[in-house]
C-alpha cells in the first residue's frame, strides 16, 4: 500500500469536503495537488534531514578528508569524493574552506572538484523530493547520473594540470595549512540523549530553512498541473528530445534556485509533455551552473579553470539529458 | 574571554556574528565579539583543522561549526564556558 495514502485522503477531504470545490476543475486539481505534495515532501524532508544530521555528526567533511588521504585509492577516490558530495549537505558558504581544506590535505584537484560538482547537483533534500515525486527507481538513476557527472568532470579537470590556476593568496593558505589534523572539537564525545535532541534540532532547522522554497516550487507546480492542458508542450516541442536539452541547460544558467524549489516545477512540466531528460537538464543546470556559485568559486579559481569547470559540467548535464530522453 | 566568529564572508557568517552579539548582550557580558572574514578568516578556520564556515570560537577554540540560527544555543555554549 502507498504509505502516503492518508495524505491523499487528507488533501481530498480539505479540497472537496471542507472547501467544497468541484472535483476535476482547474482550481480543485491545483489545490489538491498542492496540499498533497507539500505534505508528502515535508514528511520526507523531516525523515531524511534527521538521518543526515546523524551522518553529518559521525562523518563530518573533515573525516572524509582524512579518509581520502589515508591511502592510495587508485582512481577510486573520484567516486568516493563524489559519493561523499551527495551525503554532505552543501552550503555555498563552506565551498571555499572545503576547497582549501581538501587541497591542503594533499587531495588532488580533480578529486576535490568531483566533490564540489556533485554536492549541489545531488543532495539529501533533492533526493527526498525526487523520491516523493518520481519514485525510488528514477531517484536512483538521478543519483547515479549526478555522481557520474562529478566523477567524469573531476577526472577530466584533474588531467589538465591546472593547479596553477588557483588564486595565489589561497595557494599560500593551502601551503601554510598543510599537515593539520582534524580539530579536537570534532572528537569530543557527547551523551547519547543530548545527541538525539541535537540531531532533531539540526534536521528541523534545515527543513524549516528550505521548506519555503519547496512551497513556492510546489505552488508553481500545482498551477501548471491544474491549469496547463495535458500535452501542451508536446505540441510545441515536436521531436524536441534533442535540441531542447542544450536549450534548457543554457536557459537555466541565469536562474538561481535551490534544487528543492525546481524539482516540483520540473515534475509538473514533465507531466505536461516536456521530455524527462530535458527537464532534468534544466533542473541540474539551475543548481549546478548558477552565476552566484560562479562568483563564489571565482574567489578560488582563475578564469581559465573556472571556464573549463563550467564547460565540463554543462557538457555532462547535456549528455545526461540526451541519455534520459533516449531511454524514457 | 575572547569570542570570535570566523567565516568566508557569506550571509550565514554575518548572521552568526549578529546573533552572537545579541547573545552576549542578553547575557549582560561586556565582551566585544570579533568578526574575522576573508583570507584572515579562512586561515584561522584552516588552523583549527576545520573545513566549514562559519565557525564560532571561544578563546581560540572551536565551539560551534556551521550555522545554527539559535541565540539560546549560543548563550548555552557561552555559559558553559564561563563555568
Amino acid at each position: 500500500m502507498d504509505i502516503f495514502y492518508p495524505l491523499q485522503q487528507f488533501a481530498n477531504w480539505v479540497s472537496f469536503s471542507v472547501l467544497k470545490l468541484t472535483p476535476k476543475t482547474h482550481l480543485a486539481e491545483a489545490l489538491n495537488f498542492f496540499i498533497y505534495d507539500s505534505l508528502k515532501i515535508l514528511a520526507l524532508l523531516i525523515v531524511i534531514n534527521y538521518l543526515m544530521a546523524i551522518i553529518r555528526y559521525y562523518i563530518p567533511t573533515e573525516k572524509i578528508r582524512d579518509f581520502l588521504t589515508k591511502r592510495n585509492w587508485y582512481g577510486f577516490d573520484y567516486f568516493l569524493a563524489s559519493f561523499f558530495g551527495v551525503i554532505t549537505p552543501f552550503c555555498s558558504c563552506s565551498s571555499i574552506p572545503l576547497f582549501i581544506g581538501f587541497l591542503s590535505a594533499g587531495i588532488p584537484l580533480g578529486v576535490t572538484l568531483a566533490f564540489l560538482i556533485t554536492s549541489p547537483l545531488v543532495n539529501e533534500a533533492s533526493i527526498a523530493i525526487f523520491i516523493g515525486l518520481f519514485g525510488f527507481k528514477i531517484t536512483l538513476f538521478y543519483v547515479a547520473t549526478g555522481i557520474l557527472i562529478g566523477v567524469l568532470s573531476g577526472v577530466i579537470l584533474g588531467k589538465t594540470g591546472l593547479e596553477k590556476e588557483i588564486d595565489e593568496s589561497l595557494r599560500e593558505i593551502i601551503e601554510k595549512s598543510k599537515k593539520k589534523n582534524s580539530s579536537s572539537f570534532l572528537l569530543k564525545k557527547k551523551p547519547f540523549f543530548w545527541l538525539l535532541k541535537k540531531f532533531w534540532q539540526e534536521g528541523w532547522s534545515l527543513t524549516k530553512k528550505i521548506y519555503v522554497y519547496v512551497l513556492i516550487g510546489v505552488g508553481v507546480g500545482a498551477l501548471i498541473h491544474g491549469f496547463v492542458p495535458v500535452g501542451f508542450f508536446e505540441r510545441y516541442l515536436k521531436n524536441g528530445s534533442f535540441w531542447t536539452v542544450p536549450l534548457a541547460t543554457i536557459l537555466a544558467i541565469p536562474l538561481y534556485s535551490n534544487a528543492v524549489g525546481v524539482i516540483p516545477i520540473m515534475e509538473a512540466l514533465v507531466s505536461k509533455g516536456i521530455p524527462f531528460g530535458t527537464a532534468l537538464s534544466f533542473m541540474m543546470a539551475t543548481v549546478g551552473l548558477s552565476l552566484p556559485e560562479a562568483m563564489i568559486l571565482k574567489r578560488a579559481m582563475k578564469t581559465k579553470l573556472l571556464v573549463l569547470f563550467f564547460a565540463c559540467v554543462s557538457l555532462g548535464i547535456v549528455l545526461i539529458g540526451w541519455f534520459f530522453n533516449l531511454i524514457m | 574571554m575572547k569570542i570570535a566568529v570566523l567565516g568566508s564572508g557569506c550571509s550565514n557568517c554575518k548572521r552568526l556574528y549578529e546573533i552572537t552579539q545579541k547573545a552576549v548582550e542578553e547575557l549582560g557580558l561586556s565582551i566585544q565579539v570579533e568578526y574575522i572574514t576573508g583570507d584572515e578568516g579562512l586561515k584561522k578556520i584552516m588552523e583549527l583543522g576545520l573545513m566549514q564556515s562559519p565557525v564560532l570560537t571561544i578563546d581560540d577554540e572551536a565551539v560551534m561549526v556551521g550555522f545554527i540560527d539559535d541565540t539560546e544555543k549560543i548563550k548555552e555554549i557561552i555559559n558553559e564556558k564561563l563555568g
